[in-house]
């Protein structure tokens, strides 16, 4: 997706190019930028594309949301536009309206478990929530007794503790204590939070790969304009070697994450396929951001460590992106089991499938 | 964006399914049959002409030529299918492989009309294997260093040089080598090499085989001796190889065949540690899976690009240079988490067995077809850094 190629992709890149510019942002120390990009993207309804018109939103398809993402990454944006994208399309699994502001969704890692008790009310713990502490209201799935429910509540009811990944976004610890929901509803059947968590997982390898796309334009860019030993860098077979593999990573990257976000948004159920499709998305474009941002440090040197150079608003992006919605080590054992418990013979018709 | 690579997310059609099935089929009879063991990946060994002129049969050589040379006129997402079951079942391909992958399209493209209607027609029915006579002892990546002399006679050309490297040609009817006809220009260093058809088994060629660190015979150093090829043999312009060379890498390095080569280690590594594995390897295999799954929609991604009439250059040199790394790698990886597998697992014997096979094969992955150095260079150029 290296170019738009559909109006929700093209308004947005509008609006990132004019209010979410990397160096503009990069030389604003007082987070000015954030209302009116925030305020532009909702007068375009972006941030609740995957919520139908009648529960509030825009009501876009799975596959223009899921490019949205990925244009998203290759701005490295840092307002809850995926967070809210998820809440929304999580609260619209259960029909439940989504409200006006920014959103995040609870639990945002596998392990964390959110209880529905008997009164209707929600107890637990969820770590690394992104954007917890900007949002107004969190979408949260709870595990009670009778199964799976989709609740809407409103943060000020949580403990929200701050904290920040390793690309200085905020990733919070939310702790809720019986707190009344202003919405619940029980999750469609056979609705799981692997499939929360599936969703996250292919939302954040689409922001890692368009993060890498830039990263390897950067790179490009300046390895033909910094001068060493005489000639531009780009001259030099070494530098050539690292950014074809960077290239190579980044369209590794890309490949993983749109085929998943193609076979989610062409899916009936969450099966064997789309769980290969999804866990491999974000366990290769982890494994990618990994090697591709250290091509591309590598190639800017010094520079490219400083806090005033732009790359670093990728490169430790893609990095904390790897974290949320389950780590590649994570899905990697899950995958295995998976792949495992189908046994050796059934491995490659699950790959040959896709 | 400096560099627009695109891999899209194209699916093979439902035809292509069905088809996967009477190839899946066909290849379980075979193995049933006796013809060739799937659990042993040394089938480069292997000649197995029967087993070529059955994959004829059934129209799966040359499948997407036109039918009046025998072909099929099927897409090349559905040659692709064939391809991949044929390398993950281990089936003895080497004897028309060669020829269905690129000889044929170079002949298709280049060699004069009656030479078409009386190969062509014959790899099709799986009859007759093919060789590349690229190498020669000094000039390998460089390939326009080549040396062999082409030399101008009564209706026709002498040959008089040494290839090198050429895998099958023990057992190759035909050979499409580059020979030089005319030195290099001061302007263009390419300039001067000439393809020709040559047929083997002829007056002034000799064959020697060479012994590879698997333990295979399977490439050759191949001597011509003032031999004679026809005008006829002639492929393309005199002295202009060099433009008819670029255009087929896109078919020879984005196949199925540029990461499954030693698949098999990851299929008996499954088969060992059972349906509940521990931790580490549930996460070693889970990362593989991904990485395999990975590089097979680029590829898949690539197929759709050569069938839509593109010259996806770039992104098939990038498949191949992330495919090679990565079948190289592989039998690394298994070997690590076999370690751990219980001794009491049945296949432990063929696990190892293959294991010693894959990691004497991995060396040879990323130098054959294109090293990955040269690979990165053609990256390096799509990227405009040369």
């Amino acid at each position: 997706m290296a170019e738009s190629d559909n109006i929700v992709v093209e308004t947005a890149e509008k609006i990132f190019a004019d209010l979410a510019d990397p160096q503009t942002i990069n030389n604003d120390k007082t987070n000015a930028w954030q209302a009116p990009l925030w305020q532009a993207l909702s007068e375009a309804g972006l941030p609740l594309s995957w919520v139908a018109d009648d529960l509030g939103g825009s009501g876009a398809s799975l596959a223009d949301g899921f490019a949205l993402l990925n244009a998203a990454g290759r701005f490295a944006v840092a307002v809850p536009l995926a967070e809210t994208m998820l809440a929304g399309w999580l609260l619209a699994q259960a029909k439940i309206a989504s409200p006006e502001g920014e959103m995040t969704m609870l639990p945002a890692t596998p392990k964390d478990r959110i209880g529905l008790d008997a009164d209707g009310a929600l107890s637990g713990r969820a770590r690394g929530v992104p954007f917890a502490k900007m949002a107004k209201h969190f979408a949260v799935l709870a595990h009670g007794k009778d199964g799976i429910s989709i609740a809407l509540i409103d943060t000020g009811k949580a403990r929200v503790e701050a904290g920040l990944n390793v690309g200085y976004d905020h990733s919070d610890t939310v702790t809720l204590d019986k707190v009344q929901p202003i919405a619940i509803k029980p999750a469609p059947k056979g609705f799981e939070q692997t499939h929360l968590m599936l969703m996250g997982g292919v939302a954040r390898s689409l922001q890692i790969a368009g993060a890498l796309e830039s990263m390897l334009d950067i790179s490009v860019r300046y390895s033909n304009e910094r001068v060493a030993f005489e000639k531009k860098i780009a001259k030099f077979q070494a530098v050539q070697h690292n950014l074809a593999r960077l290239a190579g990573e980044s369209a590794a990257a890309l490949a993983a994450a749109t085929s998943a976000a193609d076979a989610i948004a062409n899916a009936k159920s969450f099966n064997d396929e789309i769980y290969l499709e999804a866990a491999s998305a974000k366990i290769r474009c982890a494994e990618a951001a990994e090697k591709g941002g250290g091509i591309a440090h590598q190639v800017h040197g010094a520079i490219g460590f400083t806090m005033e150079h732009i790359l670093h608003r990728y490169s430790l992006r893609a990095l904390a992106w790897r974290d949320d919605f389950g780590s590649e080590s994570y899905w990697a054992v899950e995958l295995g089991k998976l792949v495992a418990n189908r046994g050796a013979d059934e491995l490659w018709p699950l790959v040959a499938s896709r | 964006m400096t560099a627009a690579l695109r891999f899209d997310p194209i699916r093979l059609p439902e035809k292509c399914e069905q088809l996967r099935k009477e190839v899946r089929a066909f290849l379980a009879e075979e193995i049933a049959a006796g013809t060739f063991d799937p659990h042993q990946p040394n089938r480069e060994d292997t000649d197995a002409p029967e087993f070529s002129r059955r994959v004829g049969a059934k129209g799966w050589l040359g499948m997407t030529w036109p039918k009046k040379y025998g072909g099929q006129e099927r897409s090349f997402l559905e040659r692709y299918v064939v391809t991949e079951e044929m390398r993950v079942a281990n089936a003895p391909t080497r004897r028309f492989f060669v020829a269905d992958r690129q000889s044929g399209p170079v002949l298709l493209k280049y060699a004069p009309e009656h030479i078409k209607m009386e190969i062509l027609p014959r790899i099709c029915r799986g009859e007759i294997c093919f060789a590349i006579g690229m190498s020669e002892p000094n000039s390998g990546s460089d390939l326009f260093a080549a040396k062999t002399r082409a030399t101008r006679t009564d209706g026709g050309y002498l040959i008089n040089g040494t290839k090198i490297w050429t895998s099958s040609a023990h057992i190759a009817d035909y050979m499409i080598a580059i020979f030089r006809t005319s030195p290099p220009t001061k302007e263009n260093r390419r300039h001067g090499l000439t393809q020709f058809l040559v047929k083997m088994k002829q007056p002034g060629i000799k064959v020697n085989p060479i012994g590879q660190i698997t333990g295979q015979y399977e490439f050759n150093e191949v001597v011509f001796t003032d031999h004679f090829i026809p005008d006829d043999h002639v492929l393309g312009e005199v002295d202009g190889a060099w433009k008819q060379a670029t255009s087929e890498l896109a078919y020879e390095r984005s196949g199925p065949e540029r990461f499954l080569e030693t698949y098999y280690v990851l299929t008996e590594l499954v088969r060992a540690v059972g349906p509940n594995p521990d931790t580490r390897s549930a996460e070693g295999i889970g990362r593989l899976v991904a990485q395999l799954h990975t590089m097979r929609r680029m590829s898949v991604s690539v197929a759709g690009m050569l069938e839509a009439g593109k010259e996806p250059v770039v992104e098939a040199s990038i498949v191949k240079d992330i495919g090679t790394v990565w079948e190289q790698q592989l039998p690394h990886r298994v070997r690590d988490l076999a370690a751990f597998v219980e001794e009491t697992a049945t296949n432990r014997e063929t696990l190892e067995r293959q294991l010693d096979f894959a990691i004497k094969t991995a060396p040879k992955l990323t130098i054959q077809g294109g090293t990955t150095e040269v690979l990165r260079g053609i990256i390096a150029r799509g990227l405009g850094l040369r």
